[in-house]
Protein backbone atom coordinates (compact mmCIF):
# COMPACT_ATOMS: atom_id res chain seq x y z
CA UNK A 1 0.00 0.00 0.00
CA UNK A 2 1.29 3.42 -0.96
CA UNK A 3 0.00 6.79 0.19
CA UNK A 4 0.77 10.16 -1.28
CA UNK A 5 0.01 13.70 -0.18
CA UNK A 6 1.30 16.92 1.29
CA UNK A 7 2.55 17.27 4.83
CA UNK A 8 0.95 19.12 7.74
CA UNK A 9 3.60 19.65 10.40
CA UNK A 10 3.04 20.01 14.17
CA UNK A 11 5.19 19.98 17.31
CA UNK A 12 5.47 17.75 20.38
CA UNK A 13 2.62 16.48 22.60
CA UNK A 14 -0.24 17.07 20.17
CA UNK A 15 -3.02 15.92 22.52
CA UNK A 16 -6.41 14.38 21.82
CA UNK A 17 -8.18 17.51 23.07
CA UNK A 18 -6.75 19.53 20.20
CA UNK A 19 -7.16 16.72 17.65
CA UNK A 20 -10.87 16.67 18.50
CA UNK A 21 -12.07 18.94 21.33
CA UNK A 22 -14.39 17.34 23.87
CA UNK A 23 -17.10 19.88 23.12
CA UNK A 24 -17.76 17.96 19.89
CA UNK A 25 -17.86 14.50 21.48
CA UNK A 26 -21.60 14.65 22.01
CA UNK A 27 -21.73 13.53 18.37
CA UNK A 28 -20.01 10.32 17.24
CA UNK A 29 -20.66 10.69 13.50
CA UNK A 30 -17.20 10.41 11.84
CA UNK A 31 -17.89 13.18 9.28
CA UNK A 32 -19.04 15.58 12.02
CA UNK A 33 -15.90 14.80 14.02
CA UNK A 34 -13.66 15.26 10.98
CA UNK A 35 -15.09 18.73 10.36
CA UNK A 36 -13.52 19.92 13.65
CA UNK A 37 -10.25 18.00 13.41
CA UNK A 38 -7.21 19.93 14.75
CA UNK A 39 -9.34 23.07 15.01
CA UNK A 40 -7.86 24.40 18.27
CA UNK A 41 -4.25 24.40 17.02
CA UNK A 42 -4.80 24.83 13.29
CA UNK A 43 -8.10 26.35 12.23
CA UNK A 44 -7.13 26.02 8.56
CA UNK A 45 -6.45 22.28 8.67
CA UNK A 46 -9.94 21.12 7.67
CA UNK A 47 -10.06 23.71 4.87
CA UNK A 48 -6.71 22.70 3.40
CA UNK A 49 -6.53 18.94 3.95
CA UNK A 50 -7.01 16.72 0.90
CA UNK A 51 -7.31 12.95 0.56
CA UNK A 52 -3.92 11.29 1.00
CA UNK A 53 -2.29 14.07 3.03
CA UNK A 54 0.05 13.21 5.87
CA UNK A 55 0.36 14.58 9.40
CA UNK A 56 3.95 14.87 10.65
CA UNK A 57 4.54 15.64 14.33
CA UNK A 58 7.07 15.42 17.15
CA UNK A 59 7.07 13.39 20.35
CA UNK A 60 4.10 11.80 22.12
CA UNK A 61 1.50 12.40 19.39
CA UNK A 62 -2.06 11.71 20.59
CA UNK A 63 -1.41 11.98 24.31
CA UNK A 64 -4.32 12.40 26.70
CA UNK A 65 -7.74 10.90 26.35
CA UNK A 66 -8.60 7.42 25.07
CA UNK A 67 -11.13 8.87 22.64
CA UNK A 68 -11.03 6.83 19.44
CA UNK A 69 -12.78 9.86 17.97
CA UNK A 70 -9.26 11.32 17.55
CA UNK A 71 -7.78 8.85 15.04
CA UNK A 72 -11.26 8.52 13.52
CA UNK A 73 -11.47 12.28 12.91
CA UNK A 74 -7.99 12.28 11.34
CA UNK A 75 -8.77 9.30 9.12
CA UNK A 76 -12.16 10.62 8.05
CA UNK A 77 -10.62 14.02 7.23
CA UNK A 78 -8.70 12.17 4.52
CA UNK A 79 -5.31 11.82 6.16
CA UNK A 80 -3.55 8.70 4.86
CA UNK A 81 -0.90 8.38 7.54
CA UNK A 82 0.55 10.03 10.65
CA UNK A 83 4.31 10.15 11.03
CA UNK A 84 5.65 11.13 14.45
CA UNK A 85 8.80 10.83 16.48
CA UNK A 86 6.79 8.85 19.04
CA UNK A 87 3.12 8.11 19.75
CA UNK A 88 1.21 8.06 23.01
CA UNK A 89 0.20 4.54 23.96
CA UNK A 90 -3.59 4.61 23.63
CA UNK A 91 -3.50 6.58 20.38
CA UNK A 92 -1.06 4.04 18.91
CA UNK A 93 -3.41 1.19 19.82
CA UNK A 94 -6.50 2.97 18.56
CA UNK A 95 -4.90 3.90 15.25
CA UNK A 96 -3.95 0.28 14.59
CA UNK A 97 -7.34 -0.97 15.70
CA UNK A 98 -9.24 1.32 13.31
CA UNK A 99 -6.76 1.02 10.45
CA UNK A 100 -5.13 4.46 10.44
CA UNK A 101 -1.51 3.83 9.39
CA UNK A 102 1.08 5.38 11.71
CA UNK A 103 4.86 5.42 11.51
CA UNK A 104 7.60 6.47 13.89
CA UNK A 105 10.49 8.15 12.09
CA UNK A 106 12.59 10.79 13.79
CA UNK A 107 14.59 11.67 10.70
CA UNK A 108 11.49 12.44 8.65
CA UNK A 109 10.06 14.47 11.51
CA UNK A 110 13.22 16.56 11.70
CA UNK A 111 13.39 17.32 7.99
CA UNK A 112 9.85 17.49 6.60
CA UNK A 113 8.30 20.95 6.33
CA UNK A 114 4.74 22.02 5.83
CA UNK A 115 3.54 21.41 2.29
CA UNK A 116 6.29 18.91 1.37
CA UNK A 117 5.02 16.22 -0.98
CA UNK A 118 5.44 12.77 0.63
CA UNK A 119 5.08 9.24 -0.68
CA UNK A 120 4.77 6.56 1.99
CA UNK A 121 5.28 2.90 1.13
CA UNK A 122 3.97 0.87 4.06
CA UNK A 123 5.24 -2.53 2.92
CA UNK A 124 8.77 -1.24 2.40
CA UNK A 125 8.59 1.10 5.41
CA UNK A 126 9.91 4.02 3.35
CA UNK A 127 8.93 7.68 3.34
CA UNK A 128 10.00 9.58 0.24
CA UNK A 129 10.08 13.36 0.39
CA UNK A 130 9.59 14.38 -3.24
CA UNK A 131 10.01 18.08 -2.47
CA UNK A 132 13.44 17.51 -0.93
CA UNK A 133 14.43 14.43 -2.89
CA UNK A 134 15.11 12.30 0.16
CA UNK A 135 14.02 8.91 1.40
CA UNK A 136 13.71 7.90 5.04
CA UNK A 137 13.54 4.31 6.28
CA UNK A 138 11.31 3.25 9.21
CA UNK A 139 10.88 0.10 11.26
CA UNK A 140 8.14 -2.26 10.08
CA UNK A 141 5.45 -3.27 12.61
CA UNK A 142 5.94 -6.45 14.66
CA UNK A 143 4.19 -9.49 13.06
CA UNK A 144 1.42 -9.53 15.72
CA UNK A 145 0.38 -6.01 14.80
CA UNK A 146 0.76 -6.68 11.08
CA UNK A 147 -1.77 -9.48 11.53
CA UNK A 148 -4.29 -7.03 13.01
CA UNK A 149 -3.70 -4.65 10.12
CA UNK A 150 -4.02 -7.50 7.60
CA UNK A 151 -7.36 -8.47 9.15
CA UNK A 152 -8.53 -4.90 8.43
CA UNK A 153 -8.17 -3.80 12.03
CA UNK A 154 -9.28 -5.37 15.26
CA UNK A 155 -12.90 -5.66 14.13
CA UNK A 156 -11.89 -7.99 11.32
CA UNK A 157 -9.74 -10.05 13.65
CA UNK A 158 -12.46 -10.54 16.24
CA UNK A 159 -14.97 -11.25 13.52
CA UNK A 160 -12.80 -14.11 12.24
CA UNK A 161 -12.47 -15.39 15.79
CA UNK A 162 -16.19 -15.28 16.55
CA UNK A 163 -17.30 -16.97 13.34
CA UNK B 1 14.52 -12.93 35.89
CA UNK B 2 12.10 -11.38 38.38
CA UNK B 3 8.81 -9.73 37.45
CA UNK B 4 7.32 -6.40 38.45
CA UNK B 5 3.93 -6.32 40.19
CA UNK B 6 2.24 -5.46 36.88
CA UNK B 7 4.02 -8.26 35.01
CA UNK B 8 2.95 -10.80 37.64
CA UNK B 9 -0.71 -9.85 37.33
CA UNK B 10 -0.49 -9.97 33.54
CA UNK B 11 1.28 -13.35 33.54
CA UNK B 12 -1.49 -14.98 35.59
CA UNK B 13 -4.18 -13.50 33.34
CA UNK B 14 -2.33 -14.73 30.25
CA UNK B 15 -2.17 -18.24 31.75
CA UNK B 16 1.61 -18.09 31.89
CA UNK B 17 4.32 -18.75 34.47
CA UNK B 18 6.24 -15.68 33.46
CA UNK B 19 6.13 -12.82 30.99
CA UNK B 20 8.82 -10.35 30.11
CA UNK B 21 8.82 -6.73 29.02
CA UNK B 22 8.13 -6.18 25.34
CA UNK B 23 6.27 -9.46 24.81
CA UNK B 24 2.82 -9.36 23.21
CA UNK B 25 0.31 -11.40 25.19
CA UNK B 26 -3.40 -12.09 25.29
CA UNK B 27 -4.94 -11.66 28.75
CA UNK B 28 -8.29 -12.55 30.30
CA UNK B 29 -10.25 -9.55 31.55
CA UNK B 30 -11.98 -9.19 34.91
CA UNK B 31 -13.84 -6.04 33.90
CA UNK B 32 -14.55 -3.99 30.76
CA UNK B 33 -15.68 -0.38 31.24
CA UNK B 34 -17.22 2.27 29.03
CA UNK B 35 -18.91 5.67 29.36
CA UNK B 36 -21.44 7.70 27.37
CA UNK B 37 -18.80 9.11 25.01
CA UNK B 38 -16.89 5.93 24.21
CA UNK B 39 -19.62 3.26 24.44
CA UNK B 40 -21.71 4.44 21.45
CA UNK B 41 -18.61 4.12 19.23
CA UNK B 42 -17.88 0.70 20.78
CA UNK B 43 -21.42 -0.49 20.07
CA UNK B 44 -20.96 0.31 16.38
CA UNK B 45 -17.78 -1.83 16.33
CA UNK B 46 -19.38 -4.58 18.46
CA UNK B 47 -22.04 -4.95 15.82
CA UNK B 48 -19.51 -4.92 12.96
CA UNK B 49 -17.66 -7.75 14.72
CA UNK B 50 -20.79 -9.83 14.43
CA UNK B 51 -21.02 -10.06 18.23
CA UNK B 52 -24.47 -10.50 19.68
CA UNK B 53 -23.79 -11.01 23.37
CA UNK B 54 -21.30 -9.67 25.91
CA UNK B 55 -18.89 -12.28 27.28
CA UNK B 56 -20.17 -11.88 30.83
CA UNK B 57 -22.95 -9.51 31.83
CA UNK B 58 -21.46 -9.10 35.32
CA UNK B 59 -18.07 -8.06 33.96
CA UNK B 60 -19.16 -5.20 31.73
CA UNK B 61 -19.66 -1.83 33.43
CA UNK B 62 -21.25 1.16 31.71
CA UNK B 63 -21.36 4.57 33.35
CA UNK B 64 -22.90 7.53 31.53
CA UNK B 65 -21.03 10.35 33.25
CA UNK B 66 -19.50 12.71 30.69
CA UNK B 67 -22.46 14.65 29.30
CA UNK B 68 -25.02 13.66 31.95
CA UNK B 69 -27.55 14.67 33.09
CA UNK B 70 -27.95 15.00 29.32
CA UNK B 71 -26.50 18.27 28.15
CA UNK B 72 -28.30 18.38 24.78
CA UNK B 73 -30.13 16.27 22.21
CA UNK B 74 -26.98 14.64 20.82
CA UNK B 75 -25.87 13.46 24.26
CA UNK B 76 -29.39 12.31 25.07
CA UNK B 77 -29.32 10.15 21.94
CA UNK B 78 -25.96 8.66 22.95
CA UNK B 79 -27.27 7.87 26.41
CA UNK B 80 -30.41 6.31 24.99
CA UNK B 81 -28.31 3.99 22.78
CA UNK B 82 -26.18 3.00 25.72
CA UNK B 83 -29.19 2.45 27.99
CA UNK B 84 -30.97 0.29 25.40
CA UNK B 85 -27.87 -1.85 25.02
CA UNK B 86 -27.53 -2.21 28.79
CA UNK B 87 -31.17 -3.28 29.12
CA UNK B 88 -31.01 -5.58 26.11
CA UNK B 89 -27.84 -7.31 27.36
CA UNK B 90 -29.02 -7.29 30.96
CA UNK B 91 -25.83 -5.52 32.05
CA UNK B 92 -25.82 -5.72 35.83
CA UNK B 93 -23.54 -2.76 36.35
CA UNK B 94 -25.15 -0.05 34.29
CA UNK B 95 -25.51 3.06 36.45
CA UNK B 96 -28.26 5.48 35.53
CA UNK B 97 -28.33 9.15 36.56
CA UNK B 98 -29.36 9.13 40.20
CA UNK B 99 -27.13 6.23 41.10
CA UNK B 100 -24.19 6.98 38.90
CA UNK B 101 -20.98 8.77 39.71
CA UNK B 102 -17.85 9.62 37.81
CA UNK B 103 -16.74 6.18 36.65
CA UNK B 104 -13.33 6.07 38.34
CA UNK B 105 -14.72 7.21 41.67
CA UNK B 106 -17.69 4.88 41.33
CA UNK B 107 -16.11 1.52 40.47
CA UNK B 108 -13.85 1.25 43.53
CA UNK B 109 -16.64 2.52 45.78
CA UNK B 110 -18.99 -0.18 44.44
CA UNK B 111 -16.27 -2.74 45.07
CA UNK B 112 -16.24 -3.77 41.42
CA UNK B 113 -12.45 -3.62 41.17
CA UNK B 114 -10.25 -5.52 43.62
CA UNK B 115 -6.52 -6.15 44.01
CA UNK B 116 -5.09 -8.45 41.33
CA UNK B 117 -7.74 -7.66 38.69
CA UNK B 118 -7.04 -6.89 35.05
CA UNK B 119 -9.35 -4.12 33.87
CA UNK B 120 -9.63 -2.24 30.59
CA UNK B 121 -11.79 0.83 30.20
CA UNK B 122 -12.59 3.01 27.23
CA UNK B 123 -11.45 6.01 29.22
CA UNK B 124 -7.84 6.99 29.72
CA UNK B 125 -8.15 7.43 33.49
CA UNK B 126 -9.03 3.78 33.96
CA UNK B 127 -5.51 3.59 35.40
CA UNK B 128 -7.02 4.93 38.67
CA UNK B 129 -7.61 1.40 40.03
CA UNK B 130 -3.88 0.80 40.33
CA UNK B 131 -4.39 2.38 43.76
CA UNK B 132 -6.00 -0.93 44.76
CA UNK B 133 -3.16 -3.07 43.43
CA UNK B 134 -5.02 -3.96 40.23
CA UNK B 135 -3.72 -3.69 36.67
CA UNK B 136 -6.01 -1.28 34.86
CA UNK B 137 -5.50 0.73 31.74
CA UNK B 138 -7.31 2.94 29.27
CA UNK B 139 -8.10 1.74 25.75
CA UNK B 140 -10.22 2.93 22.84
CA UNK B 141 -13.74 2.02 21.83
CA UNK B 142 -12.77 -0.77 19.43
CA UNK B 143 -10.74 -2.42 22.21
CA UNK B 144 -13.75 -2.05 24.49
CA UNK B 145 -15.94 -3.72 21.86
CA UNK B 146 -13.48 -6.60 21.44
CA UNK B 147 -13.20 -6.94 25.22
CA UNK B 148 -16.98 -7.08 25.61
CA UNK B 149 -17.24 -9.65 22.82
CA UNK B 150 -14.40 -11.97 23.84
CA UNK B 151 -13.45 -11.25 27.47
CA UNK B 152 -9.82 -10.80 26.54
CA UNK B 153 -7.45 -8.33 24.97
CA UNK B 154 -3.86 -8.02 23.75
CA UNK B 155 -1.16 -6.19 25.66
CA UNK B 156 2.46 -5.42 25.15
CA UNK B 157 4.01 -6.32 28.53
CA UNK B 158 5.32 -3.01 29.88
CA UNK B 159 8.68 -2.11 31.33
CA UNK B 160 8.45 -0.30 34.64
CA UNK B 161 9.82 2.64 36.55
CA UNK B 162 9.94 2.42 40.31
CA UNK B 163 9.03 5.36 42.52
CA UNK B 164 10.36 4.67 45.97
CA UNK B 165 8.56 7.00 48.36
CA UNK B 166 9.86 7.66 51.86
CA UNK B 167 8.94 10.04 54.66
CA UNK B 168 5.81 12.02 55.36
CA UNK B 169 4.23 14.96 53.56
CA UNK B 170 4.19 18.51 54.94
CA UNK B 171 0.89 19.96 56.20
CA UNK B 172 -1.61 20.68 53.35
CA UNK B 173 0.45 18.61 50.90
CA UNK B 174 -1.55 15.75 49.36
CA UNK B 175 -1.27 12.97 46.80
CA UNK B 176 -2.15 15.55 44.12
CA UNK B 177 0.98 17.55 44.88
CA UNK B 178 3.06 14.37 44.89
CA UNK B 179 1.85 13.21 41.47
CA UNK B 180 2.08 16.70 39.93
CA UNK B 181 5.62 16.92 41.28
CA UNK B 182 6.49 13.54 39.76
CA UNK B 183 4.98 14.42 36.37
CA UNK B 184 6.89 17.70 36.44
CA UNK B 185 10.03 15.71 37.14
CA UNK B 186 9.70 13.04 34.41
CA UNK B 187 7.54 14.86 31.83
CA UNK B 188 4.26 14.07 30.05
CA UNK B 189 5.93 11.23 28.16
CA UNK B 190 8.35 10.29 30.94
CA UNK B 191 6.75 6.89 31.49
CA UNK B 192 5.36 6.32 27.99
CA UNK B 193 4.23 2.67 27.49
CA UNK B 194 5.55 1.82 30.98
CA UNK B 195 4.20 1.00 34.43
CA UNK B 196 4.75 3.41 37.28
CA UNK B 197 5.20 1.21 40.34
CA UNK B 198 5.01 3.05 43.64
CA UNK B 199 6.88 1.45 46.54
CA UNK B 200 8.54 2.41 49.81
CA UNK B 201 7.55 2.99 53.39
CA UNK B 202 6.22 6.48 52.60
CA UNK B 203 3.16 4.82 51.07
CA UNK B 204 1.86 4.01 54.54
CA UNK B 205 1.46 7.78 54.98
CA UNK B 206 -0.76 8.09 51.91
CA UNK B 207 -4.48 7.52 52.39
CA UNK B 208 -6.50 5.60 49.80
CA UNK B 209 -7.89 8.83 48.37
CA UNK B 210 -4.32 10.13 47.85
CA UNK B 211 -3.45 6.89 46.08
CA UNK B 212 -6.48 7.06 43.78
CA UNK B 213 -5.45 10.61 42.82
CA UNK B 214 -1.89 9.51 42.07
CA UNK B 215 -2.76 6.38 40.08
CA UNK B 216 -5.39 8.43 38.21
CA UNK B 217 -2.70 10.73 36.81
CA UNK B 218 -0.22 8.04 35.72
CA UNK B 219 -1.57 8.52 32.19
CA UNK B 220 -0.49 12.17 32.38
CA UNK B 221 3.09 10.88 32.39
CA UNK B 222 2.21 8.68 29.39
CA UNK B 223 2.16 5.53 31.54
CA UNK B 224 0.20 2.40 30.73
CA UNK B 225 -0.65 2.01 34.39
CA UNK B 226 0.30 3.17 37.85
CA UNK B 227 0.19 0.66 40.68
CA UNK B 228 0.46 0.56 44.47
CA UNK B 229 1.30 -2.40 46.69
CA UNK B 230 -1.55 -3.81 48.76
CA UNK B 231 -1.13 -2.87 52.43
CA UNK B 232 -3.33 -2.61 55.53
CA UNK B 233 -5.10 0.48 54.22
CA UNK B 234 -5.92 -1.27 50.94
CA UNK B 235 -7.13 -4.34 52.81
CA UNK B 236 -9.39 -2.22 54.98
CA UNK B 237 -10.79 -0.50 51.89
CA UNK B 238 -11.37 -3.83 50.14
CA UNK B 239 -13.06 -5.28 53.21
CA UNK B 240 -15.48 -2.38 53.30
CA UNK B 241 -16.31 -2.30 49.58
CA UNK B 242 -15.44 -5.44 47.64
CA UNK B 243 -18.16 -7.65 46.21
CA UNK B 244 -15.82 -10.40 45.05
CA UNK B 245 -12.62 -12.15 46.16
CA UNK B 246 -9.23 -10.60 45.50
CA UNK B 247 -5.62 -11.67 45.10
CA UNK B 248 -2.52 -9.89 46.27
CA UNK B 249 0.58 -9.75 44.07
CA UNK B 250 4.00 -8.41 44.96
CA UNK B 251 6.91 -7.51 42.75
CA UNK B 252 9.79 -9.99 42.85
CA UNK B 253 12.87 -8.88 44.78
CA UNK B 254 14.88 -9.10 41.55
CA UNK B 255 12.31 -7.40 39.34
CA UNK B 256 13.86 -5.29 36.62
CA UNK B 257 13.13 -1.56 36.51
CA UNK B 258 14.19 0.86 33.79
CA UNK B 259 14.75 3.48 36.46
CA UNK B 260 14.30 3.94 40.18
CA UNK B 261 13.38 7.36 41.55
CA UNK B 262 13.82 7.94 45.28
CA UNK B 263 11.52 10.62 46.60
CA UNK B 264 11.29 11.95 50.15
CA UNK B 265 7.65 13.01 50.54
CA UNK B 266 8.70 15.68 53.07
CA UNK B 267 10.51 17.59 50.30
CA UNK B 268 7.46 17.96 48.06
CA UNK B 269 5.91 21.46 48.10
CA UNK B 270 2.34 22.47 47.27
CA UNK B 271 2.47 22.23 43.50
CA UNK B 272 0.56 23.72 40.57
CA UNK B 273 0.74 22.83 36.86
CA UNK B 274 0.60 25.86 34.59
CA UNK B 275 -0.99 25.75 31.13
CA UNK B 276 -0.92 23.83 28.83
CA UNK B 277 0.63 20.57 30.00
CA UNK B 278 0.47 18.71 33.32
CA UNK B 279 4.29 18.63 33.46
CA UNK B 280 4.57 22.42 33.46
CA UNK B 281 4.73 22.45 37.25
CA UNK B 282 6.12 24.80 39.84
CA UNK B 283 5.71 25.25 43.59
CA UNK B 284 2.63 27.28 44.52
CA UNK B 285 4.98 29.61 46.39
CA UNK B 286 6.56 30.53 43.05
CA UNK B 287 3.30 30.87 41.10
CA UNK B 288 3.44 34.66 41.12
CA UNK B 289 0.35 36.79 40.77
CA UNK B 290 -2.09 34.79 38.65
CA UNK B 291 -5.61 36.19 38.74
CA UNK B 292 -8.36 33.63 38.18
CA UNK B 293 -12.02 33.62 37.15
CA UNK B 294 -13.12 30.15 38.18
CA UNK B 295 -12.27 27.36 40.60
CA UNK B 296 -13.32 23.77 39.95
CA UNK B 297 -13.07 21.21 42.74
CA UNK B 298 -13.97 17.61 41.94
CA UNK B 299 -13.52 15.07 39.09
CA UNK B 300 -12.24 11.49 39.10
CA UNK B 301 -8.93 12.91 40.32
CA UNK B 302 -10.10 14.85 43.35
CA UNK B 303 -13.83 14.41 43.99
CA UNK B 304 -13.62 12.06 46.97
CA UNK B 305 -14.37 12.61 50.67
CA UNK B 306 -10.84 13.63 51.66
CA UNK B 307 -10.91 16.22 48.89
CA UNK B 308 -14.26 17.71 49.86
CA UNK B 309 -13.32 17.76 53.55
CA UNK B 310 -10.10 19.58 52.74
CA UNK B 311 -11.96 22.17 50.64
CA UNK B 312 -14.58 22.64 53.36
CA UNK B 313 -11.94 23.16 56.01
CA UNK B 314 -10.60 26.11 54.04
CA UNK B 315 -13.91 27.57 52.86
CA UNK B 316 -15.68 27.29 56.21
CA UNK B 317 -17.13 30.61 57.35
CA UNK B 318 -15.55 32.50 54.44
CA UNK B 319 -16.74 33.86 51.10
CA UNK B 320 -15.31 33.14 47.68
CA UNK B 321 -13.72 36.17 46.01
CA UNK B 322 -16.02 38.65 44.32
CA UNK B 323 -16.86 37.86 40.67
CA UNK B 324 -15.26 34.41 40.90
CA UNK B 325 -17.20 31.20 40.22
CA UNK B 326 -16.43 28.26 42.46
CA UNK B 327 -17.89 24.95 41.24
CA UNK B 328 -17.67 21.85 43.40
CA UNK B 329 -18.72 18.47 42.08
CA UNK B 330 -18.48 15.24 44.06
CA UNK B 331 -17.39 11.94 42.52
CA UNK B 332 -20.45 9.87 43.36
CA UNK B 333 -23.94 9.98 44.84
CA UNK B 334 -22.62 8.31 47.99
CA UNK B 335 -20.01 11.04 48.39
CA UNK B 336 -22.69 13.63 47.68
CA UNK B 337 -24.87 12.27 50.47
CA UNK B 338 -21.98 11.99 52.90
CA UNK B 339 -21.05 15.62 52.15
CA UNK B 340 -24.63 16.62 52.95
CA UNK B 341 -24.60 14.64 56.20
CA UNK B 342 -21.29 16.08 57.34
CA UNK B 343 -22.51 19.62 56.69
CA UNK B 344 -19.94 20.23 53.95
CA UNK B 345 -22.55 21.27 51.42
CA UNK B 346 -23.82 23.94 53.76
CA UNK B 347 -20.29 25.28 54.11
CA UNK B 348 -19.86 25.36 50.32
CA UNK B 349 -23.15 27.08 49.61
CA UNK B 350 -22.67 29.60 52.39
CA UNK B 351 -19.24 30.40 50.98
CA UNK B 352 -20.90 31.17 47.64
CA UNK B 353 -19.88 28.02 45.78
CA UNK B 354 -22.01 25.87 43.49
CA UNK B 355 -22.47 22.22 44.52
CA UNK B 356 -23.29 19.99 41.58
CA UNK B 357 -24.58 16.49 41.01
CA UNK B 358 -21.76 14.07 40.05
CA UNK B 359 -20.76 14.58 36.39
CA UNK B 360 -17.60 14.96 34.35
CA UNK B 361 -19.11 18.25 33.12
CA UNK B 362 -16.54 21.01 33.53
CA UNK B 363 -13.49 18.71 33.67
CA UNK B 364 -13.54 18.10 29.93
CA UNK B 365 -15.18 21.35 28.94
CA UNK B 366 -18.45 19.52 28.41
CA UNK B 367 -20.96 21.57 30.37
CA UNK B 368 -21.57 23.01 33.87
CA UNK B 369 -18.69 25.49 33.89
CA UNK B 370 -17.15 26.31 30.51
CA UNK B 371 -14.47 29.01 30.29
CA UNK B 372 -14.76 32.03 27.99
CA UNK B 373 -11.91 33.42 25.91
CA UNK B 374 -9.06 34.62 28.08
CA UNK B 375 -10.49 33.22 31.33
CA UNK B 376 -8.41 31.29 33.83
CA UNK B 377 -9.36 28.47 36.17
CA UNK B 378 -7.66 26.65 38.99
CA UNK B 379 -8.96 23.07 38.82
CA UNK B 380 -8.37 19.89 40.77
CA UNK B 381 -8.84 17.91 37.54
CA UNK B 382 -6.06 16.17 35.63
CA UNK B 383 -5.58 17.93 32.29
CA UNK B 384 -4.81 21.51 31.33
CA UNK B 385 -4.47 21.05 27.57
CA UNK B 386 -5.39 23.86 25.16
CA UNK B 387 -9.18 24.24 25.19
CA UNK B 388 -9.71 21.51 27.80
CA UNK B 389 -12.23 23.49 29.82
CA UNK B 390 -13.65 25.71 27.11
CA UNK B 391 -12.33 28.37 24.75
CA UNK B 392 -8.97 27.53 23.13
CA UNK B 393 -7.64 30.77 24.60
CA UNK B 394 -8.69 29.97 28.16
CA UNK B 395 -6.26 28.56 30.72
CA UNK B 396 -6.39 25.78 33.30
CA UNK B 397 -4.03 25.51 36.28
CA UNK B 398 -4.00 22.11 38.00
CA UNK B 399 -3.74 21.91 41.78
CA UNK B 400 -4.97 20.14 44.89
CA UNK B 401 -8.34 20.85 46.56
CA UNK B 402 -6.51 22.80 49.30
CA UNK B 403 -4.81 25.12 46.82
CA UNK B 404 -7.99 25.41 44.73
CA UNK B 405 -10.10 26.34 47.76
CA UNK B 406 -7.53 28.86 48.98
CA UNK B 407 -7.42 30.36 45.49
CA UNK B 408 -11.21 30.61 45.44
CA UNK B 409 -11.04 32.85 48.51
CA UNK B 410 -8.29 35.17 47.25
CA UNK B 411 -9.08 35.22 43.52
CA UNK B 412 -5.54 34.33 42.54
CA UNK B 413 -3.40 31.19 42.85
CA UNK B 414 -2.78 30.88 46.58
CA UNK B 415 -1.50 28.56 49.22
CA UNK B 416 -3.74 27.72 52.19
CA UNK B 417 -0.80 28.79 54.36
CA UNK B 418 -1.26 32.40 53.25
CA UNK B 419 -4.81 32.65 54.56
S1 LIG C 1 -13.79 13.57 35.55
FE1 LIG C 1 -12.62 14.31 33.80
S2 LIG C 1 -10.84 13.02 33.63
FE2 LIG C 1 -12.31 12.00 34.99
S3 LIG C 1 -13.44 10.60 33.67
FE3 LIG C 1 -14.56 12.53 33.74
S4 LIG C 1 -13.82 13.73 32.00
FE4 LIG C 1 -12.37 12.07 32.34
Amino acid sequence: MVAQGKAFVYGNNVDTDVIIPARYLNNSDPAALASHCMEDIDADFVKEVAAGDVIVAGKNFGCGSSREHAPLAIKTAGVSCVIAQTFARIFYRNAINIGLPILECEEAVNEVEKGDELVVDFAAGTITNKTRNKTYQTQPFPPFIQAIIAADGLVGRVKEELS
Amino acid sequence: MGMTMTQKILAVHAGRETVSAGELIEAQLDLVLGNDVTTPVALREFEKMGATEVFDRKKVVIVPDHFTPNKDIHSAEHCRQVREFAVDQDIENYFEVGEMGIEHALLPEKGLVVPGDVVIGADSHTCTYGALGAFSTGVGSTDMAAGMATGKTWFRVPEAQRFELTGKMQPWVTGKDVILHIIGMIGVDGARYQSMEFTGDGIANLGMDDRFTMANMAIEAGAKNGIFPVDEKTQAYVKEHAVKPHRVYEADKDAVYEKTHRIDLATIPLTVAFPHLPDNTRPVAEAGDVKIDQVVIGSCTNGRMDDLRMAAKILKGKKVAKNLRCIIFPGTQKIYLQAVREGLVEIFVEAGAVFSTPTCGPCLGGHMGILAKGERAVATTNRNFVGRMGHPESEVYLASPAVAAASALTGCISSPEEL
